[in-house]
């Protein structure tokens, strides 16, 4: 969280909407611990990871439509698990759970 | 007015204070958020989870979780019930703690080539790197950029100054290769719980340093297995950055317990 706090800084200054997405749990085997912190824009612009690069794509696809829709926090998960994840897919082959929310507090 | 819970929370982690965030990930509530900081003996609460009485079970829970450096989910019931039959019949609420605590500390003593080599593997691992020489015309600041401290002093005062701030998580790396600093210096550290205590040197200086420590009364097994010296992984490496990398992942593969070989050799979880 500490390394994607100036971006987010600058994109509030900037009057620019924000969601944080955080990596909550990780069954099997991830390249990142819980805690781990990505943020985006309004603009689709990154800051931070979540992953080794596996899923950051779609993060930013499920950041944006949260920010669009001004929608509440919700879980995502990405993983061989769920269809998605054909679509995604983990290199590590395990599952990821993240909490996306818009940065309203 | 009041500042945001995020202007709080980033401020908390911008001045290293220990902090804790917890937030409502799925359940009633969800997004809701408690600050917790550990101020002098008790802790300061910001922020509402939706119930007096959850709030105060998850503060107690948070500042458990900040004081051991904890991140993880606990679940409970929408008005604070923590145990397993009190949670029949209710929601779950699911909340995310994640503590955030200072850098480790990487103190390395000895103002020498090496020193700038481990102090930039250090700084790229996270660490707050003090560099601690006796030696005025070498202990500065610009042969050591990198260091977030330069400090001109004998090993035994720093140590008695601020040897209480060390802990597991941190390191002290010995690289002066000059009895009458190493010695006093491992003395200083072995009298912290720091979390790893390396010396650089030869084996020839190894065994030398054994038997000046010897006569100095450190001879308790338990306590000789503290010290890492000759310090670092067996790599082969000879130049300083080679060497830092050796001591960095001697360090790393200490806290996790793993047998630092390659992968190709080993079976079992890769992130256990």
């Amino acid at each position: 969280m500490r390394e994607i706090l100036d971006d987010i800084d600058r994109w509030r200054r900037q009057a620019k909407k924000v969601a944080i997405a955080r990596v909550i749990n990780i069954e099997g085997s991830g390249p990142r611990d819980p805690g781990a912190a990505m943020a985006v824009n309004e603009d689709g612009e990154v800051a931070g990871s979540v992953s080794g690069g596996c899923v950051e794509g779609a993060v930013v696809g499920e950041a944006l439509a949260l920010i669009a829709d001004n929608a509440p926090g919700r879980m995502v998960s990405f993983g061989y698990s769920d269809d998605e994840a054909f679509a995604v897919g983990l290199t590590c082959g395990g599952i990821i759970r993240l909490y996306i929310e818009q940065l309203d507090w | 007015m009041s500042e945001s819970i995020y202007e709080l929370f980033q401020a908390h982690i911008r001045a290293e204070t220990p902090v804790a965030l917890a937030t409502i990930i799925e359940g009633p509530g969800v997004g809701a958020k408690l600050l917790v900081v550990r101020g002098g003996t008790n802790e300061d609460v910001t922020g509402s989870l939706g119930h007096p009485e959850l709030d105060r079970v998850v503060g107690r829970d948070t500042a458990g979780e900040l004081e051991a450096g904890r991140t993880g989910v606990r679940h409970y019931g929408p008005e604070g019930q923590a145990t397993p039959e009190d949670l029949i019949d209710t929601p779950t609420v699911s909340v995310f703690i994640e503590s955030f605590s200072p850098a480790p500390q990487m103190w390395i003593f000895g103002a020498v080539d090496f020193t700038a080599a481990l102090g930039r593997v250090a700084k790229v691992l996270g660490y707050r790197v003090l560099v601690l020489d006796a030696r005025e015309i070498f202990a500065t600041k610009r042969r050591f950029p990198m260091a977030d401290e330069v400090i001109v002093t004998w090993p035994t005062p720093i140590f008695e100054r601020s040897g209480h701030t060390l802990g597991p998580r941190d390191a002290v790396c010995i690289l002066t290769h000059d009895p009458k600093f190493d010695i006093p210096a491992i003395q200083g550290a072995l009298a912290t719980s720091v979390g790893y205590i390396g010396v650089m040197g030869s084996r020839k200086t190894h065994d030398k340093r054994l038997a000046r420590l010897a006569d100095i009364g450190v001879s308790a097994p338990e306590v000789l297995q503290r010290i890492m010296s000759p310090i670092g992984l067996d790599l082969g490496g000879r130049t300083p950055e080679e060497t830092a990398i050796a001591i960095c992942a001697e360090i790393i593969s200490l806290r996790t317990g793993h047998s630092a070989t390659s992968l190709k050799h080993t079976e079992g979880s890769i992130h256990s």
